[in-house]
């Protein structure tokens, strides 16, 4: 039997139900609509991938699975401000470790963690492609580098602070 | 729209262009973007000027450290100026005004990264604006593609691309041609053509610039590819970690859509052929083909045992022609000038240019295109030679490759040397490393990187990284044992023999080439306990 998605009372999830209709639903486009999904949640719920599956008729444990294989694809709610150090080649030989290790002190936090309460994620990349700046990190969507891990880890601690202006781009 | 309007749409944007007496271009690649360069472009765009000046946003220049870079043209001369501000840039531009240059940031006509070049998939990238179909068609885009279909048949076509000796850019080198006739003969109506933009390598950044500055080329390869082997859709998996390059793509498809080049009916022939965008999401391994393509599926980027290949079996079962963004690059100006002008550069086996980044040690860093079998010292040269120190290795191929020592400076790089080297020429990723750094805690570097990306399917990969890391570590951290060494080596062979996809293949190059040629560093942190480049030591790795 086919059932529209419109035809389906209260959704959990009216907003996802709007994306999945930019799509047509095929399972071929999970990775896009995942995507789609995180941009707009912020991340991927475990109720809100199966939702996806049950919409797109796939089993919950293959969303899932296509879900948690992707580094890019966030499975917890992400803090306020995320921090990507780029441990590529290039910023690893020019230092990349030693800024995480700064960061990590300086902002008391470990990598790959998220302390929610201060708001904030400190995580790698391995390359961005802009190995011209190593080392370097990602405040946001700001990217800071190009010069020595003291300096990169102050910029992102003054960017950090509940006074400073946030808004404003790189130097 | 057709030939003709092709033609004349590309007439009218040129004499546009050269009806302005000032024209500037901003490099908007992603590395000078994150250095200011769209500050510089709308402060420039806001000055109240006496002469009718254009000034625009273009791909990549190359020199990506030396940014924000702009280019001012006027009176026939060109200038580049480096590491510009806006009030730099608004002084470089008043001083051209009163018809002189200026000689703040001004970089000289002998710039070594810019003399030695022979840009061919690089020709648009730098001078365009990637954003305006216009601009791409005043500089030839789809000329190539409107020839072909007005004068050869999809044989001719595959023949061409065969004569030309080109090799597949991704860092295998297969030849292109064979892999066309593959496609073309396969059995079946259904055939997708695929480029492959996960430019996964750490310290690779020649596709991501090919994507951001020249869109058009990209999908004028793929047009091409399309017609000479039978096939109507193409898609184009883009890494996640490329937001520009996907942007910028998603709006040449649209514009090449909307003008008629792409879609039904190409440029008003019987071919048709439709181009979707894929994006990533941060999977190193989905680099494999056969992992890419299940990726595209929307599943899993897991490799699959090959045979079959995607030639014989590809997307949803159907051949499927897969090729490097670079060497989709390359068809345009093969159709356009001939097999035999693209075999007479670079060497016998090895024709044509490649485009390598350079890092690392180095004054400029940047993405330059040079013929196959340049030395590589001259690469090394016109990146400006190493800063920090003196040479100690090039690391080539990425994460599958290995590193060259000072003593083969002069070796040609291309596809058949370095291998003889135990390294590869692979994508087109080269890391230059001062006498500063430590080998053994390079080879670490790339084995966590190995681990970490490993997609865990087969035991060789996912417990030899595992395993090769706990070594690495004890060896840097000066606890090694003289028998690590050989144990090592065992493991590298048994994963180089028994892994399933060219990631596990690969991983152990870095650990046997550093072996090879840098034995001895090895050696001090094992005998003596200590790293003889204090890297080790200082607690940062």
């Amino acid at each position: 039997m086919i059932q529209t998605i419109d035809s389906i009372p209260q959704s959990p999830y009216p907003d996802m139900d709007r994306i999945l209709r930019e799509f047509p639903c095929r399972p071929d486009l999970l990775i896009e609509i995942l995507h789609a999904a995180q941009q707009h949640f912020g991340y991927l719920g475990k109720e809100l991938l199966g939702h996806i599956a049950a919409r797109l008729d796939m089993p919950p444990s293959m969303v899932y699975g296509v879900a948690s294989f992707y580094h890019s694809f966030h499975l917890n709610p992400p803090a306020r401000h995320h921090c990507t150090v780029c441990l590529g080649t290039s910023c690893h030989i020019r230092g990349g470790s030693l800024l995480m290790k700064q960061l990590e002190q300086r902002l008391s936090i470990r990598a790959n963690t998220t302390d929610y309460q201060r708001g904030i994620t400190l995580d790698s990349v391995r390359c961005l492609g802009t190995c011209g700046m190593a080392p370097l990190a990602v405040l946001d969507t700001v990217i800071i580098g190009g010069s020595t891990a003291e300096t990169i880890t102050d910029e992102v601690c003054s960017r950090l602070e509940p006074t400073g202006d946030k808004t404003e781009s790189a130097p | 729209m057709n030939a003709t309007d092709l033609t004349m749409r590309a007439a009218i944007f040129r004499k546009r262009q050269a009806d302005h007496t000032i024209n500037v271009s901003v490099c908007s690649g992603s590395p000078c973007i994150a250095a200011g360069a769209e500050n510089i472009l709308t402060a420039l765009r806001g000055l109240d000027l006496p002469v009718s000046v254009h000034t625009f946003g273009v791909g990549c220049m190359g020199p990506c450290s030396r940014g924000p870079l702009i280019r001012i043209e006027s009176n026939g001369q060109v200038a580049t100026y480096e590491r510009m501000t806006t009030s730099l840039a608004a002084s470089a531009l008043l001083a051209h005004l009163e018809d002189r240059n200026q000689a703040e940031g001004l970089l000289s006509e002998e710039f070594p990264f810019f003399v030695g070049q022979q840009r061919i998939v690089l020709s648009n990238c730098g001078g365009i604006d990637p954003e305006n179909l216009e601009s791409a068609l005043g500089a030839g885009a789809y000329g190539a593609l409107a020839r072909m279909m007005e004068e050869m048949t999809p044989e001719q076509v595959c023949a061409e691309i065969a004569a030309s000796g080109l090799r597949g850019r991704g860092g295998g080198g297969y030849p292109t041609g064979t892999k066309w006739n593959l496609v073309r003969g396969a059995a079946g109506t259904r055939k997708f053509i695929v480029a492959n933009g996960d430019e996964g390598d750490p310290g690779a950044f020649m596709d991501r610039t090919l994507m951001e500055s020249d869109p058009h080329r990209l999908l004028e390869g793929m047009a091409i590819a399309g017609y000479a082997v039978g096939a109507k859709h193409g898609f184009i998996y883009v890494r996640g970690e490329y937001p520009l390059a996907a942007r910028r793509l998603r709006l040449a498809i649209q514009q090449a859509e909307e003008a008629g080049i792409l879609g039904r009916r190409v440029l008003d022939n019987r071919f048709s052929f439709s181009i979707r965008l894929r994006i990533g999401a941060g999977a190193f391994v989905c680099g494999e083909e056969t992992a890419l393509m299940a990726s595209v599926m929307g599943q899993r980027g897991q490799p699959l045992i090959r045979p079959p290949y995607p030639a014989q079996r590809g997307l949803w079962g159907c051949s499927t022609l897969i090729n490097n963004v670079e060497t989709f690059g390359c068809i345009p100006p093969i159709i356009q000038n001939g097999a035999s002008w693209f075999n007479s550069i670079g060497t016998p086996g090895n024709s044509g240019t490649k485009v390598f980044s350079i890092s690392g040690d180095v004054a400029t860093i940047g993405v330059l295109e040079v013929p196959l079998g340049t030395p590589l010292k001259k690469i090394v040269q016109m990146a400006g030679g190493v800063v920090g120190g003196n040479f100690k290795a090039a690391q080539t191929g990425g994460a599958s490759g290995g590193c060259i020592p000072a003593s083969h400076l002069d070796m040609p790089v291309d596809f058949d040397s370095l291998p003889h080297l135990g390294s590869i020429m692979g994508s087109g990723g080269m890391i230059i490393i001062n006498d500063q750094r430590c080998m053994p805690d390079m080879a670490r570097f790339f084995i966590d990187f190995c681990r970490e990306e490993s997609c865990g399917k087969c035991v060789p990969c996912r417990t030899g990284t595992e395993q090769l890391l706990r070594l690495l570590d004890r060896i840097t951290q000066g606890e090694g044992a003289e028998e690590d060494l050989g144990r090592m080596k065992e493991l590298c062979t048994l994963m180089q023999d028994a892994s399933l996809c060219g990631l596990g293949m690969a991983a152990p190059t870095p650990v046997l080439s550093t072996l090879r040629w840098f034995r001895h560093e090895y050696e001090a942190h094992i005998r003596n306990g200590v790293c003889p480049s204090g890297v080790c030591s200082r607690g940062d790795i």
